[in-house]
């Protein structure tokens, strides 16, 4: 049995609502410029006009993104203290008291994950809400989902339950880090790499 | 009471420390194994607890204007909030948890803003300058009654107007609480409608006799099809849990599309097919689908022979001539327009053959649901609009049957209500509607019902008898910033010579309340006892307890008013000795009557809200729909009037037709205005505030910025690149944001979210997309609503 803890996002009624980004901030008082949740909005298509109408294949999904607390952690890997360590359970979690700021594990996130806070001089990022699910709750973001897109488990339950899809784009391949976090796809949903649509709200992430 | 129930309970209600966490922890671990998921409510609190030792979670609600109302659960320590989580109920079809969207979850951060008003202020420059003087309550208190007492004699009630606001969040605090105080002092003039629904809420009862023709939502479970018409309820949340119901829909089989000028949330996360069209045309839309459904006999003629009025010639009331009627409008028999999809197409710019596609799922993928937006009625012709959209569903035959929808305002049939501070009656009658307010100032006297649809007038009298001369504004922004026209509306503000006093309660310094001349600092619905209901859909009550002191020297809008009250002699009659606390047990008091099931006020406030639905699925419309001879609506003949006899008699068929028309737009898409102003204006309800509300607050700007969001063609055209500074303008105003570049409106449209606080440079120019510098103060012709999203604009780079 799979120890690994991991989030399932439905990019298929995600309506982009940010309620997730929010809670996160609110949980951890986060700083502005901190978004240790963040959704991406995928834009893509073009319009053409025909005649008088104008006909489109415009399309939008968005990708509510977090740690993904990955089985292979490149941030883990390049961390020179020791302080990017992975709990028993998977989750991927900064010793502050051990943390140098370096901001290696910055450079190396292929998802943005950690993100350096400059008032502490410390690196932070989503810690699973592992001191709510430690006692038995859900992670902040989870619970807040008014479109219930949001999920967490064991990552065996999360892909029996949800399919294996981890690399939509915007994201990256996942063979990078082994991500553990799954996605349904919405029905525009493209592959890591394409180039069908471009993040659209980059000052937003 | 069940284990769970306790748990929950003790929790709520008590200050865990971390021992007495470990004691609980050991009798959960213990049973945790044989008991399931029951147990993640108890457990779901014990961690609030925990995470911070001697932290409290209380139960409270999000109260703001918006469609929903939703639980916040607050987590206090020594005396501070310092967290905010989300209902953890599992969900039910009757009853899904009310989880709060991103403002309710950004509160804390309001509710601590470093901007929030801390003491009375009062002008010491001119008005609208905004510099102001600290003074105390007591001078505060005494010159705002002094004033209201003052302008009362010079020039009577009339001449004191209560400004519409919304904002206020529980039954102590906003405007309820100063139109009681008003009443009791021989009242004020009032308005009539409002700024969301003034056009649906006017027209619909020409067609079914009555707003109330809407069915409960898990009705929608057993559509087809929904056509979400300019609905975009993820984004405006029309009713907590409303986009959660069509999921559920969706998860049913059933197939949705999205018609609006913008990919919205909506149409991203709720649809299958996005049609966009031209802002303003959605009648000539209708229209067309209509001639599909009407040529392509794909209407249903039993059922319009038997319920429904005006649909063809053989069935127009009596005195109207043949080729009135619906049908020849449609085929054009008498105007020799059929309003084709070639027609429609060249009007809304959406391609015929999508429109013959979606005229058939309409009509065939039965039962569906037409579900009218509001953003459409916000507009010039507002009213002919939602009369072309209930005219579909009453020619597919979609009225009172399951998995249908009638359309309109659709309301469903009210459940059960709390009792509340009543504001008493107002002894001056005569109304305005609300979109005519900033008249009040300058030309009172001169409004007519005619021509700007005054009421209320006595027997003889043929005007108002006063210009306004004090304004009240209490949690809102209708002043100003939510008005059309801002320049013009604040020039009349501005003008010392009109209004002689303006009072505003705020907790904050809003775009409002800079043209105060005296500002009560009100505390927010975290800082005082109430309690909120929905508006829409089942019955939710929520508790709202206080859950921490009133900041700074901030009051609730209640104990403000009573204390005016006693300066003015009436503070017995106000308050009647009645606390806060005791508001709201009066409030339990009146719910417990209406429902049976509504729970003692220790168990109320224990959950934090009490969720009530109808037991099934229940249509307004379905009594009509089994037996219409016994059930007859009440329209003049009963039945269903796609053509109505009483808006033909008005004799305005270019302005007011008898039946659901397209009506070219002033400043829309033909407006030969557009040689000058080529861009058609778009406003929507933005996720970062609900109306004006935490526009200011900085956790929302990051998230959801302020822009101009301008499409891709259109901003080549121009030179404009994602986040360049723009300059969008029109002859009533001129704005300089940042752009959006986006694929995700049609070409020719630009949209300026709603509900931007107006922030005017030294030239005049505004600095944060307030889009009411840009919208006209016309009224629409039948509701004399307020056309708002109807605009044309340009922009260039700066």
């Amino acid at each position: 049995m799979s120890s690994q803890l991991a989030f399932h996002v439905d990019l298929s009624s995600c309506t982009g609502c940010k309620a997730c980004q929010m809670a996160c901030i609110d949980k951890n008082d986060l700083e502005l410029g901190q978004r240790w949740r963040r959704v991406y909005e995928f834009t893509g298509g073009d319009w053409v006009k025909m005649g008088n109408a104008y006909i489109n294949s415009v399309f939008t999904y968005f990708t509510s993104v977090s740690c993904q607390h990955c089985e292979d952690p490149i941030c883990v890997n390049v961390c020179p203290s020791g302080a990017m360590h992975k709990r028993e359970d998977g989750i991927v979690l900064v010793d502050t008291q051990k943390c140098l700021g370096c901001r290696y594990c910055e450079w190396a996130c292929p998802y943005g994950s950690p993100q350096y806070n400059p008032t502490l001089g410390k690196m932070g990022k989503c810690n699973f809400c592992y001191d709510l699910i430690d006692a038995g709750g859900k992670p902040a973001c989870v619970e807040a989902c008014p479109m219930r897109a949001l999920d967490f488990g064991p990552l065996d339950e999360m892909v029996a339950r949800y399919g294996d899809l981890r690399d939509p784009a915007p994201l990256p391949i996942s063979s990078i880090t082994h991500p553990s976090v799954i996605f349904t796809p919405h029905r525009n949903t493209y592959p890591a790499g394409s180039n069908e649509g471009q993040i659209a709200n980059k000052e937003e992430v | 009471m069940s284990k769970d129930d306790l748990l929950t309970k003790t929790l709520k209600d008590t200050v865990l420390t971390r021992r007495s966490f470990l004691k609980w922890s050991g009798v959960l671990g213990g049973t945790a194994a044989l008991a399931g998921g029951g147990l993640k409510f108890g457990l779901k609190a014990i961690e609030r607890a925990t995470a911070q030792p001697a932290e409290k979670a209380i139960a409270t609600g999000c109260a703001h204007n918006c469609g929903g109302r939703c639980q916040l659960i607050t987590h206090v320590k020594d005396g501070v909030i310092v967290r905010i989580s989300s209902d953890p109920s599992e969900d039910t079809l009757e009853a899904p948890a009310l989880r709060a969207c991103v403002r309710g979850h950004a509160y804390r951060r309001r509710v601590y803003y470093p901007t929030r008003l801390q003491y009375p202020l009062k002008r010491t420059g001119k008005r609208g300058e905004g510099k102001f003087e600290r003074i105390s309550w007591d001078d505060a208190i005494s010159i705002a009654a002094s004033q209201i007492q003052s302008v009362k004699d010079k020039y009577g009630n009339a001449a004191i107007h209560l400004v519409a606001g919304s904002a206020g969040g529980s039954q102590t605090l906003g405007i309820g609480t100063a139109a009681r105080l008003l009443n009791l002092i021989g009242g004020y003039i009032d308005t009539y409608n409002n700024y969301s629904w003034a056009c649906i809420q006017k027209a619909t009862p020409y067609v079914y006799g009555t707003q109330t023709c809407g069915a409960t939502r898990n009705d929608w479970l057993k559509s087809k099809y929904i056509l979400m018409w300019g609905w975009n309820p993820a984004e405006m949340i029309d009713g907590t849990n409303t986009m959660w119901y069509v999921k559920q829909a969706r998860l049913q089989g059933a197939k949705t599309v999205v018609i609006d000028p913008r990919l919205s949330m909506s149409a991203v996360g709720l649809a299958d097919q996005w049609i966009p069209l031209y802002p303003g045309t959605d009648a000539a839309l209708m229209s067309s689908m209509a001639y599909v459904i009407i040529s392509e006999n794909l209407h249903d003629q039993e059922f319009l022979d038997k319920y429904v009025v005006g649909f063809d010639d053989d069935h127009l009331p009596e005195g109207v001539l043949a080729g009135n009627s619906y049908k020849s409008y449609i085929l054009g028999t008498k105007d020799g327009v059929p309003k084709t999809p070639q027609w429609a197409e060249a009007i809304t710019g959406v391609p015929a053959e999508t429109i013959v596609q979606l005229a058939r799922d309409y009509a065939m993928l039965k039962p569906s649901v037409l579900y009218q937006g509001y953003g459409m009625q916000r507009r010039a012709y507002g009213e002919s609009t939602v009369i072309s959209g209930i005219s579909l569903a009453v020619i597919t035959g979609n009225v009172g049957i399951p998995g249908g929808w009638a359309s309109g305002m659709a309301f469903e049939p009210v459940g059960p209500q709390g009792g509340g501070l009543s504001t008493g009656n107002n002894p001056v009658t005569y109304k305005v509607p609300r979109y005519k307010w900033p008249d009040l100032m300058y030309r009172a006297t001169e409004m007519t019902p005619e021509e700007d649809g005054v009421v209320g007038l006595g027997p003889g009298e043929k005007h108002l008898p006063t210009n306004v001369k004090l304004l009240w504004q209490v949690a809102g922004q209708s002043m100003l910033n939510q008005h059309g026209d801002i320049n013009f509306v604040a020039s009349k503000l501005a003008d010392e010579s009109l209004v002689e006093f303006i009072l505003v309660n705020e907790q904050f310094m809003t775009p409002s309340s800079k043209y105060a001349d005296l500002i009560l600092p009100a505390c927010t619905w975290m800082e005082t006892s109430g309690v909120t209901k929905n508006w829409k859909y089942g019955a939710t009550f929520i508790n709202m307890p206080k859950v921490i002191e009133p900041l700074y020297e901030s009051k609730p809008d209640y104990e403000i008013c009573a204390e005016i009250a006693n300066k003015l002699g009436v503070e017995q009659d106000y308050t009647q000795g009645k606390t806060a606390d005791d508001l709201v047990q009066d409030w339990v008091a009146v719910a417990q009557k209406a429902d049976p099931n509504f729970p003692s006020y220790e168990e109320f406030a224990s959950k934090g809200y009490y969720q009530w639905q109808f037991p099934d699925i229940h249509d307004s419309m379905a009594d009509f729909r089994a037996d219409p001879v016994a059930n007859p609506l009440q329209t003049p003949s009963g039945k269903i009037e796609l053509f109505s006899k009483t808006l033909w008699d008005m004799g305005k068929p270019d302005s007011i037709p008898a039946i659901g028309k397209y009506i070219p737009e002033w400043e829309g898409v033909s407006d030969p205005m557009r040689s000058k102003y080529p861009l058609l204006g778009l406003t929507h309800h933005y996720m970062r505030h609900s109306h004006s509300t935490e526009d200011n607050i900085d956790w929302n700007e990051e998230a959801w910025p302020q822009r101009a969001f301008i499409n891709n063609l259109d901003a080549e055209a121009r030179g404009i690149k994602d986040g360049d500074m723009v300059r969008v303008y029109n002859d009533r105003g001129e704005m300089i944001l940042p752009a959006r570049v986006t694929k995700r409106n049609m070409p020719g449209v630009i949209d300026i979210p709603s509900g931007g606080w107006w922030d005017p440079d030294q030239n005049g120019i505004d600095r944060h997309g307030a889009v009411n510098i840009l919208t006209s103060l016309r009224v629409t012709p039948l509701a004399f609503g307020n056309p708002q999203g109807t605009f044309l604009v340009e922009v260039e780079k700066v």
